[in-house]
């Protein structure tokens, strides 16, 4: 942050529009998630590579056919896809220096992800039951990986989008806070698209066979 | 297990104690510590010195063990180290040196010469660098362990499965490699982050992708490949932790698992990884060669694209390492020829390394000894790894002293010949005196000749059918001479780091006659327009870069100091914090509790972990400015 940007950040000026891209701390940050989503990308990719070389190793637990419920996974999709809905309005706010806005929709967002987060676990006590445990075969083990990797990162990005939410509350809208909650949510999106490949690759693919 | 609980939580209460405000002596007395200073510092210059200072300490245990496997293997059934033991040695060497030796003294390098080569003042995160040297420290701690805890890693660097299983290898041995291992990793994972945002964002007015040194950019290209080379590392020994901790099944035959599996995600990190290790080591040589030919870089450009290509190719060619696994003809033949393109960019470096050379006025000190000398022995590296590429061959040369011979020629020649040459020629800019000239050469020849005299010689050890990682051989074998005179060299290497460390401290005691002042080897590149070591905030003004050696071309014109791009004005620069340092401890806690299966401790670190990042969510911290005048008396101190 050049010591202009500094002076503004201190001083309460108004904010310019592009807050977050403002200071080079912002530009920074940016950059810095992007690559950390690569670096995520190819950590999934092989977990989605184990799960496929593995998915037949059901040994004597039930088979991806028998297991899956498409209609409960695809509510979990569809509320999931509407929280990326949600996070984009919230940084809409953003824009328009709106700070209500900003938290009833990273608020709805949040909420939303809690509601993917305990279908997941619903889901995971249901297969347990029918005997799909992350002991029992190799199927097992990687599936409880990959779709708890991802369940994971729902639960670090609701824990970390509620903590800028205070810090929005407390701080309001500046250029600190700005490029945390943009960056927040690119965050959200690829947490979001890495389960539409989950939703692709295990779920639906796993009822085709 | 319990006693364990209790004497974490008794060190937390003291730790609350004595940072919780109850004791408000102890704390400032703690502050004024000049430990204190670099316990907390986010200084890329310091942080470089600690990396330095971590891969140094490390490298004494790494060239301890490789001794000791040598004494072993100095008389035909030899009974001084066997068995499990041998086992351990040659697993701790082999990932000793690789992640916890050359890995942090290329990070030290990086971080000492990358800022200052594109005119920067600082890294894009200083926060993450401190953490990725103090996660690396915590890794390597830890994982060194098991050598006073329940047994030393003892499947080899490779770790492979499913002799690395609880079946085959019980015992908290695997389990320190494991956690180590991704603790560093995620360290290392946050470096090559860093790295990769600084140069991108960081450049000062002028340093376009093409003006900036080759060093900057194979510091880019190797951070790139961290950046996606790791996390197949961290997929991988999370499942062997799952598998050994957790009763997954990931690679357990009977319950429908797949060993190939593990070879396939370490091999994917493991082959980015050589060239992780070499390309810096590639950049130094490209600096230093010019430098002391007094001549650019030729070829620049088509450098800057081999280094690119390089990187890229470095992500295809991972099957390579397993052609004796049985993947069939076809697999084979497509990673064979990948792994033989590789050479078509190598071969134009070292054609641009001589070429460079050529009608130079070159200086050989001892930086640059280590640069020529690391050209042909590079060179033979390269042939055999050719020669390995083979899937014919390579069946006869699998997992013989051939191949040792030939990683060693790579990692040795390319990756430990760059790093000190590197330090020599660095050096002086990071304690701002030169290292001894006369000791420095006496340490290049002895290192250079023991490194010929204990390498060249296995691969005809290997040849005759030594397989590696045995821990003896027979008399009859015919092969007792050449493993002496292997063990002759690799002594004489030990005395050649020796003599390294007596020149470390010779010319600091003689440090007042050896100062560097700000330009000593008539350099080319920006890090030698400023003071050494250089100020805090490296730039009073940052430069306007006119062209590539962009140092060199304001000398051509007569000046004294680079353009500056900006007026004079007060700079921010960020406080200094104990959180990085704490939030590796945490890890650290975690892995240890995890080790010895005590999940509670191994959530009680995890736990530090996520407070100390809440800390620094919620702890807004602003830095602190430079003033005008500070700057100004800065500069004429200088």
């Amino acid at each position: 942050m050049s010591s202009a940007e500094l002076n503004h950040a201190q001083t309460s000026a108004p904010l310019p529009p592009h807050p977050e891209k403002a200071t080079l701390e912002g530009r920074n940050k940016i950059l810095g998630i992007w690559l950390l989503i690569g670096a995520e990308t190819v950590l999934f990719a092989c977990l989605f590579g184990t799960y496929l070389a593995l998915k037949g190793s059901n040994m004597n637990g039930p088979t991806t056919e028998e297991l899956f419920q498409i209609p409960m996974v695809a509510a979990a999709t569809l509320i999931l896809l509407t929280s990326s809905l949600t996070s984009v309005l919230g940084v809409v706010g953003m824009h328009q220096k709106n700070v209500k806005k900003v938290m009833l929709w990273f608020g709805i967002t949040v909420l939303l992800g809690a509601a993917f987060l305990g279908l997941e676990i619903y889901e995971f006590i249901e297969y347990v039951h029918e005997g799909h445990t992350f002991t029992g075969s190799a199927f097992g083990s990687a599936f409880y990986t990959l779709i708890g990797t991802h369940g994971s990162h729902v639960l670090f990005g609701i824990t970390w989008i509620t903590c800028l939410m205070i810090q929005v509350a407390r701080r309001g809208l500046t250029l600190e806070t700005t490029p945390k909650l943009f960056v927040a949510s690119l965050y959200w999106h690829f947490v979001d698209v890495v389960w539409v490949f989950i939703f692709t690759v295990v779920y639906l693919m796993g009822k085709v066979g | 297990m319990a006693t364990l609980v209790v004497l974490l939580v008794f060190a937390l209460f003291i730790v609350a104690i004595l940072t919780g405000g109850y004791n408000k002596q102890m704390i400032s007395r703690f502050r004024s510590h000049w430990l204190w200073e670099w316990l907390t510092t986010v200084d890329h210059k310091k942080i470089g010195i600690l990396y330095a200072i971590g891969g140094g300490f490390f490298f004494i245990f790494g060239g301890i063990e490789a001794l000791l496997m040598r004494i072993q293997l100095f008389f035909p059934d030899n009974q001084f180290i066997v068995g499990r033991d041998f086992n351990e040695l040659l697993s701790m060497h082999g990932t000793t040196m690789i992640f916890f030796v050359a890995m942090p003294l290329l990070f030290a390098l990086m971080n000492v010469a990358v800022p200052l080569q594109i005119g920067a003042r600082d890294v894009a995160f200083p926060f993450l660098n401190a953490l990725g040297f103090w996660l690396f420290l915590a890794g390597g701690l830890l994982m060194n362990l098991g050598w006073l805890f329940g047994g030393a890693p003892d499947s080899g660097w490779t770790n492979y499965v499913p002799i690395a299983l609880n079946q085959y290898s019980p015992g908290s041995g695997i389990d320190y490699y494991v956690l180590g291992l991704q603790i560093a990793g995620f360290g290392t994972t946050m470096g090559g982050l860093n790295f990769l945002a600084t140069i991108i964002n960081m450049r000062a007015p002028g340093m376009g992708f093409l003006r900036m040194p080759l060093f900057t950019w194979t510091s880019f290209v190797a951070s790139a490949l961290i950046l996606f080379g790791f996390p197949p590392l961290t997929a991988g020994l999370f499942l062997v932790m799952f598998d050994r901790l957790f009763g997954a099944q990931f690679f357990e035959v009977a319950l429908g698992g797949n060993p190939v599996i593990w070879q396939h995600l370490f091999w994917i990190f493991g082959h980015p990884e050589v060239y992780i290790v070499v390309l810096p080591a590639f950049g130094v040589m490209s600096d230093v060669i010019s430098n002391f030919a007094r001549k650019r870089l030729f070829g620049y450009t088509s450098m800057v694209f081999a280094t690119l290509l390089i990187g890229f190719l470095g992500f295809m060619v991972w099957a390579h390492h397993m052609f004796t696994v049985g993947m069939g003809p076809m697999v084979n033949s497509i990673f064979a020829i990948a792994t033989m393109a590789i050479a078509v960019p190598t071969g134009i470096k070292v054609f641009n390394w001589m070429f460079t050379m050529w009608g130079g006025k070159i200086t050989y000190s001892t930086a640059m000894l280590y640069a020529v000398g690391f050209i042909p022995t590079f060179v033979l590296g390269g042939v055999t790894g050719i020669m390995l590429a083979l899937p014919p061959a390579d069946f006869q040369y699998h997992d013989s002293y051939f191949v040792v011979a030939h990683f060693h020629y790579v990692l040795i020649g390319g990756t430990v010949f760059g790093i000190l040459s590197g330090l020599y020629y660095w050096w002086p800019k990071m304690f701002g005196y030169k290292l001894n000239e006369t000791l420095g050469k006496w340490n290049f020849w002895v290192f250079f000749i023991g490194f010929h005299l204990t390498f060249l010689i296995q691969h005809f050890i290997g040849l005759f059918g030594m397989p590696r990682r045995y821990f003896t051989y027979q008399e009859e074998d015919g092969i007792t001479l050449f493993n002496q005179i292997s063990t002759v060299g690799a002594v004489m290497m030990g005395v050649g780091a020796l003599l390294f460390v007596a020149n470390i401290v010779v010319s600091y005691r003689n440090r007042t006659s050896l100062v560097a002042g700000n330009d000593p080897w008539d350099g080319r590149t920006l890090e030698w327009a400023i003071s050494s070591p250089p100020p805090v905030f490296n730039f009073a003004q940052l430069p306007q870069v006119r062209s590539l050696d962009c140092w060199w071309h304001e000398k051509m014109e007569g000046n004294k100091e680079m353009e500056p791009a900006e007026p004079l004005d007060h700079i921010h620069m960020p406080n200094d914090t104990p959180l990085p340092i704490i939030m590796s401890l945490g890890f650290f806690i975690s892995g240890l509790g995890l080790v010895f299966r005590a999940f509670e401790v191994g959530v009680l670190g995890l736990v530090v972990v996520v407070v100390t990042m809440f800390v620094r969510s919620f702890k807004p911290d602003h830095g602190y400015h430079i003033e005008v005048e500070e700057i100004k008396a800065t500069k004429k101190g200088a």
